[in-house]
C-alpha cells in the first residue's frame, strides 16, 4: 500500500511539471523587450542556417492550454495515489459493474438451457451456436477447430470413446475431466519374456485389430503376455473397459499411432493422457453448451442408424 | 583551423543503408510467416519469436542509431565550425557499435534475450552498449565545448537532450543480477519491473526515436530548403515540454492491467498534454518551408523530409489518442498498434533518415549530388505507398480485432466471436502487409544502388573538407 507520503511525491512532480508547461508557454507567448524581432535572422550556423523569431501559432497555445486544462481536471475526477478522485472511480470497481450486468444477462440465457442432457441441447440450434463458440475458444486448442484431434488428443468427430459415449458420460469427461494413465511395461515385459517380450506385445496388438489373418509366433507369444498383464485393463478379448479409458484394441483407432514404433513407444513407456475438468472455468450450464456441439461432431448410432449400415 | 572528420560520418552513413535493408528484410521474413507459418522451415533460429526482435532491434538501434550517429557527428562539427574531439573516440564509437549490432545479430536467434521489448540484449552486451554510449556522449559534448560559435545550435539541444537520456534509460532499465554468461535476472519484479520497461520502452520512442531524429531535422530542413528555421522562440518551448513531458507517458502501454489505476491515469493525462509539444516540432520543420513549397515539385529530397513531418504529427496525434483509456481497451493487444509504431518508424523515422542521407552523403563525398535524383524520386513514391499500404492494413486488422473480440450476442450476452475467427479474418491484412512491406524494402535497395553508384562516380574525388570559419558576429573565442 501506497504511504501519504509517496502520493504527495507524486502530487508535487505532477503539479511541478504541469506548472512548468504553463510557466513556459506564458512567458513565451508574448515577445519580451529586448527579444530579437520575428523576422531577425542575427545568428549565422554553417554558412546559411539561421532562425526566424516568429510567434508561436495562436491554435497551437490553445491546443496546448486545453489539453493542460483536461489533464487537471482528470486528475481531480479519477484521482492520484491515495488520494480519491471526485468520481470514485476505479478500474476494480468498473470490472465489478461490467461483470455484473454481463452475468446477468447471460444468466438469462443459460437459464433456458441448464440441467438439460446433452444430447436434447443437440438439436436446439441456438445451443449449438453458443456451443461452438465456447469449444473454439477453450476445446480447439488440443482437438483442433473442426474437433479431429491430433497425436495424443481424440477425435472427437468418430465413434471411438474411451471413457464412454453416452451423453451423460460425455458430460462428466468434460466437466471432471479424466486421466488415462498407460503404465510403461519396458522393464516388466523383458523380465518376463526375454529382449523381445515388447515386440512380441506389440505383434498381438495389432493382430487384435485385423481379424482373420493367422495369429504369427511373436504374436503367440504376445498373446501369452497380453493374458497375464494387459487383461486387467484391457480386457481378456482386447475390447477395453471405458470405467478406466482403457481403450478398445480391435479397432483400427489410434491415439498415439498404430505403427510398430509408436506402439512400442507406447507399451514400453507408457503414455500420460490428460482431459481437464473444465466445470471450474465454465461452469455446469456451459459445459453441457460445449457438450451438445460435441454431441453434433461426432456419429451416433442412435442418431444416424442409415450411417452405421456399411 | 584544420578539416571536419567526415571519414566516420561516412561509416556510418554506408551502415545505415546497410543496416536499412538487413533490417527491413528480416521484417519482410516474419511479416511473411504470419502469413505463411512454414517460412520458418522448423529451424530454431528462423522462428518468429527469436526474429522479431532482431527486427526491432536491427531497424532502431541498427538502422535508426547510424543514422542518428551519422547525421548528428556531421551536424555538431558544421553547427560548432570545429572538428571532432578525437578521431580516436570516433573511430571507437564505430567499431564498438557495429560489434554490438553483430554480437546482437548473433544472439537473439540463438534465443539470448532478457525479454524486455526493445532491451532483449543480454548483460555483457548492455555493458558493451554503455561504455561505447558514455564515449559518444563524451565524443558529441565535448566537440560542443570547444565550438567556435557562442550559440549551440537548436539541432544540438536536441541531439543532447537524447545522448544524456538513453544512457539513463538503457543503464535504469537493464539493472539485473547475472547468473551466467548469458542470462541474468532483472533487479525489478512484478509491475514495477513493468512499469520500469515501459518507462524505458516509451522514452527509447521518445528519446531515441522522436527527440533526436527532431535534432536532424533542424539541420536538414533549413539546409536544404534554403529557409531560416520559422521560429526560434517555438523551438525553445516545444524542446522543454517536450523532454519533460514525455518521461511521464510510459503506463499508457499498460492500461487496465496490475498498474494502479492512478499510474494509469498520470500515463493517460501526461499522453494527451504530449501532442502540442509534439507538433511544435513539426510546425517549425512544415513552416520553414514558407515561400519556397515549389521546391517540392523539383526535389525529391525535400519530399522525404516534408513527408515525414506529416507521418510524425500523424502519429503524434495517433498516439495521445490511443492512450486514452476507452480508445486503448479497444486498440490494446491488437495489430492497430504494428500500425501505430510503423506510420512512426517508416513514415517519421526512416523517411527523416533516408532524406537526410541522400542530402548529406554527396557533400560527404564532394559530389554536387546524389547519382541520379530520378531514383531518389523513385525511392520516394515506393517507401509512401508501401507504408500506406502497410498501415492502412494494420488499422483495418487492428480495429476489426478489436471489435471481434468484444462483439457479444445482443439476443443472449455470449461472445459472438472466437478468438481463432479473428485470426482468421486478420489474415487477408497480412497479405497486404506483406505487400506494403516488400515495396518499403525494394525501395531500400533503389537506395543502396544510388549510394553505391554515387561512390563510384566520387572515387579519388574525395578531399577532406575545411572547417569553415564562423561568422564573426557569432564567433567565440
Amino acid at each position: 500500500m501506497m504511504t501519504s507520503g509517496w502520493t504527495w511525491y507524486v502530487v508535487i512532480l505532477v503539479a511541478l511539471n504541469i506548472a512548468g508547461c504553463l510557466w513556459l508557454l506564458m512567458t513565451n507567448v508574448k515577445r519580451r523587450p529586448g527579444d530579437p524581432a520575428p523576422e531577425d535572422t542575427s545568428h549565422v550556423w554553417d554558412g546559411d542556417i539561421t532562425e526566424y523569431n516568429k510567434p508561436l501559432p495562436r491554435w497551437w497555445i490553445n491546443l496546448f492550454y486545453i489539453t493542460i486544462v483536461f489533464a487537471i481536471g482528470y486528475l481531480f475526477w479519477y484521482g492520484v495515489g491515495r488520494l480519491h478522485g471526485y468520481g470514485h472511480w476505479s478500474s476494480k470497481s468498473e470490472w465489478a459493474l461490467d461483470k455484473a450486468a454481463e452475468d446477468a444477462r447471460l444468466e438469462e440465457t443459460l437459464k433456458l438451457y441448464a440441467g438439460k442432457p446433452i444430447d436434447v441441447l443437440a438439436k436446439d440450434p441456438g445451443a449449438v451456436a453458443i456451443g461452438r463458440t465456447i469449444f473454439a475458444d477453450n476445446c480447439a486448442a488440443c482437438h483442433g477447430s473442426t474437433g479431429l484431434g491430433a497425436k495424443g488428443f481424440p477425435n472427437l468427430t468418430d465413434k471411438a470413446w474411451y471413457w464412454g459415449g453416452s451423453p451423460d458420460r460425455v458430460l462428466e469427461t468434460i466437466l471432471k475431466g479424466r486421466n488415462a494413465v498407460m503404465p510403461a511395461w519396458g522393464t516388466v515385459l523383458t523380465a518376463q519374456g526375454g529382449p523381445l517380450a515388447v515386440d512380441d506385445v506389440v505383434a498381438y496388438v495389432q493382430s487384435l485389430s485385423k481379424p482373420g489373418q493367422p495369429e504369427d509366433a511373436a504374436a503367440q507369444r504376445g498373446k501369452a503376455m497380453f493374458g497375464t498383464l494387459c487383461v486387467a485393463c484391457h480386457g481378456p478379448d482386447g475390447k477395453g473397459n471405458q470405467m478406466l479409458g482403457a481403450r478398445d484394441l480391435t479397432t483400427a483407432h489410434w491415439l498415439y499411432g498404430g505403427s510398430k514404433e509408436a506402439l512400442h513407444k507406447t507399451i514400453a513407456e507408457g503414455r500420460n493422457g490428460v482431459m481437464p475438468a473444465w466445470e471450474p472455468r465454465l461452469g455446469e450450464t456451459r459445459v453441457r453448451l460445449v457438450g451438445a456441439y460435441v454431441w453434433t461432431l461426432s456419429k451416433h448410432d442412435d442418431a444416424a442408424p442409415q450411417e452405421a449400415a456399411p | 583551423m584544420g578539416n571536419y572528420n567526415d571519414k566516420v560520418v561516412r561509416q556510418f552513413a554506408v551502415m545505415t543503408v546497410v543496416w536499412g535493408v538487413v533490417g527491413m528484410l528480416v521484417g519482410v521474413l516474419i511479416a511473411a510467416q504470419l502469413y505463411f507459418p512454414a517460412l520458418n522451415f522448423n529451424v530454431p533460429w528462423l522462428t518468429f519469436g527469436r526474429l522479431r526482435p532482431l527486427h526491432t532491434n536491427a531497424v532502431i538501434f541498427a538502422f535508426g542509431g547510424c543514422a542518428l550517429f551519422a547525421t548528428s557527428l556531421y551536424t555538431v562539427q558544421r553547427t560548432c565550425h570545429v572538428r571532432l574531439l578525437s578521431d580516436k573516440l570516433a573511430a571507437f564509437v564505430f567499431w564498438g557499435w557495429q560489434l554490438i549490432i553483430v554480437a546482437a545479430a548473433i544472439s537473439l536467434p540463438l534465443g539470448y534475450t532478457q525479454g524486455k521489448e526493445y532491451a532483449e540484449l543480454e548483460w555483457p552486451i548492455d555493458i558493451a552498449i554503455a561504455i561505447v554510449w558514455v564515449a559518444y556522449a563524451v565524443l558529441f559534448f565535448g566537440t560542443i565545448a570547444k565550438r567556435k560559435v557562442k550559440h549551440i545550435y537548436v539541432a544540438n539541444w536536441f541531439y543532447g537532450a537524447y545522448i544524456i537520456t538513453i544512457a539513463l534509460l538503457h543503464i535504469v532499465n537493464n539493472l539485473s543480477i547475472p547468473s551466467g554468461w548469458m542470462t541474468s535476472y532483472s533487479i525489478y519484479s512484478g509491475s514495477v519491473d513493468a512499469m520500469v520497461q515501459w518507462w524505458y520502452g516509451h522514452n527509447a520512442v521518445g528519446f531515441f526515436l522522436t527527440t533526436a531524429f527532431l535534432g536532424m531535422m533542424y539541420y536538414f530542413v533549413p539546409k536544404q530548403a534554403g529557409r531560416p528555421i520559422y521560429s526560434y522562440r517555438l523551438s525553445i518551448v516545444h524542446f522543454w515540454a517536450l523532454i519533460a513531458i514525455y518521461m511521464w507517458a510510459g503506463p499508457h502501454h499498460l492500461m487496465y492491467t496490475a498498474l494502479p489505476d492512478w499510474a494509469q491515469s498520470l500515463g493517460m493525462v501526461f499522453s494527451l498534454i504530449l501532442l502540442a509539444p509534439s507538433w511544435g516540432g513539426a510546425i517549425n520543420g512544415i513552416l520553414t518551408l514558407s515561400g519556397v513549397w515549389y521546391k517540392l515539385r523539383t526535389d525529391p529530397i525535400l519530399k522525404f523530409l516534408i513527408v515525414s513531418l506529416s507521418f510524425y504529427m500523424m502519429s503524434t496525434f495517433e498516439g495521445p489518442m490511443m492512450s486514452i483509456k476507452t480508445v486503448n481497451s479497444l486498440s490494446h493487444y491488437t495489430d492497430w498498434t504494428i500500425g501505430h509504431v510503423h506510420s512512426g518508424a517508416l513514415g517519421w523515422v526512416a523517411m527523416i533518415s533516408i532524406g537526410s542521407i541522400y542530402a548529406m552523403l554527396p557533400r560527404l563525398l564532394g559530389q554536387q549530388q546524389m547519382y541520379s535524383i530520378k531514383l531518389i524520386d523513385t525511392h520516394f513514391w515506393m517507401h509512401t505507398i508501401g507504408v500506406v499500404v502497410y498501415i492502412a492494413s494494420m488499422w483495418i486488422a487492428g480495429v476489426m480485432q478489436g471489435l471481434m473480440w468484444r462483439a457479444t450476442d445482443p439476443d443472449n450476452g455470449t461472445l459472438v466471436y472466437s478468438f481463432v475467427e479473428s485470426l482468421n479474418a486478420t489474415k487477408p491484412y497480412y497479405l497486404f502487409r506483406l505487400g506494403g512491406g516488400l515495396i518499403v524494402l525494394s525501395g531500400m535497395l533503389v537506395m543502396a544502388w544510388n549510394v553505391f553508384k554515387t561512390f563510384q562516380q566520387a572515387r579519388g574525388a574525395v578531399m577532406a573538407q575545411p572547417v569553415l570559419p564562423p561568422d564573426a558576429a557569432d564567433a567565440r573565442a
